[in-house]
């Protein structure tokens, strides 16, 4: 099972930008508990947001070759706290792409106003290694997931 | 050619952001892992950032050698460099003081050669 953290892709430029949006509802569970009675996005949840729209296009400007993992997240501020009701854009954009790894800046707007900046750091598990530890096989961009992306990215 | 203290200044404010230290914190003689706290991944984030800095290429592994001993058995012994590994290590690292490990080559030691300092002097070869 994956637990996916965006809605829809809005804007993809390979290798360089991309843009998707989480709808927060009120039937996700997380809620029930973060807080009762008051219902705020968790910020990590918002973080896994955009590590998946930054990580996806890092994952494609390789053709989805390279095993991408988040390694780090040295800067992150939040404006403000985000409620169910709100549509979330993220948008990210490559500063650095290399062999080893990339890096991301990454926000969150509402209707705008921006909520959340962030940076955003990937790295490329080491291919010998990854294969002895995982076999030839990607975890991290599977035929399902990439499956799913396919509909996150079709134009409605 | 910026001057040493122009490219300290610029290497502190990298480590400021990769590491989230204090400035005030940072100095030549900081070790990244001892003083600074810096972990594995940090420094391929440093890498990062101080290309983006100093608009300059710093191909993988040449600030920041993996395994350099792992080529030959002969370059440890009992938990020491030899001088087979310190002239390996000279080779690979020309831009490392290398003055005090020389005196105890410790593979424990080895950690505290990454400083601001190794740097900064890094950093001044590539853009001489």
């Amino acid at each position: 099972m994956r637990w996916i953290w965006i809605d829809r892709f809005i804007e993809f430029n390979s290798g360089k930008s991309a843009k998707a949006i989480k709808c927060l509802s009120m039937a996700e569970d997380h809620y029930a508990r973060h807080f009762a009675g008051y219902p705020v996005m968790p910020a990590c949840f918002i973080l896994e947001g955009l590590a998946q729209t930054g990580g996806i296009l890092v994952g494609e400007a390789n053709a989805f070759k390279e095993k991408v993992v988040l390694a780090k997240v040295p800067r992150a501020i939040f404006h403000r706290e985000m409620f169910p009701g709100e549509v979330l854009t993220y948008e990210t954009e490559v500063l650095i792409l290399r062999p080893e790894g990339a890096s991301v800046s990454a926000k969150v707007t509402v209707q705008g106003e921006v909520t959340v900046e962030a940076e955003i750091f990937f790295a490329h598990l080491d291919q010998s290694r990854s294969k002895e530890l995982f076999g030839e096989s990607n975890f991290v961009f599977t035929g399902e997931f990439r499956h799913l992306l396919e509909r996150m990215t079709r134009k409605s | 050619m910026p001057t040493q203290e122009e490219i300290f200044s610029k290497v502190s404010s990298t480590l400021v952001e990769a590491l989230n230290v204090d400035e005030e914190d940072i100095k030549l003689s900081s070790t990244l892992q001892g003083d600074l706290g810096a972990e594995s991944i940090d420094f391929l984030d440093i890498v990062f950032r101080l290309e983006r800095e100093f608009g300059i290429k710093i191909p993988r592994g040449e600030l920041f050698p993996e395994s350099i001993f792992q080529g030959d058995p002969e370059f440890v012994s009992n938990g020491k460099v030899t001088e087979k590994g310190l002239k390996e290590l000279r080779e690979r690292m020309p831009f490392a003081d290398l003055s005090s490990f020389e005196k105890d080559p410790s593979m424990s030691k080895l950690s505290d050669l990454f400083t601001v300092e190794l740097i900064t002097r890094y950093i001044q070869g590539k853009l001489s």
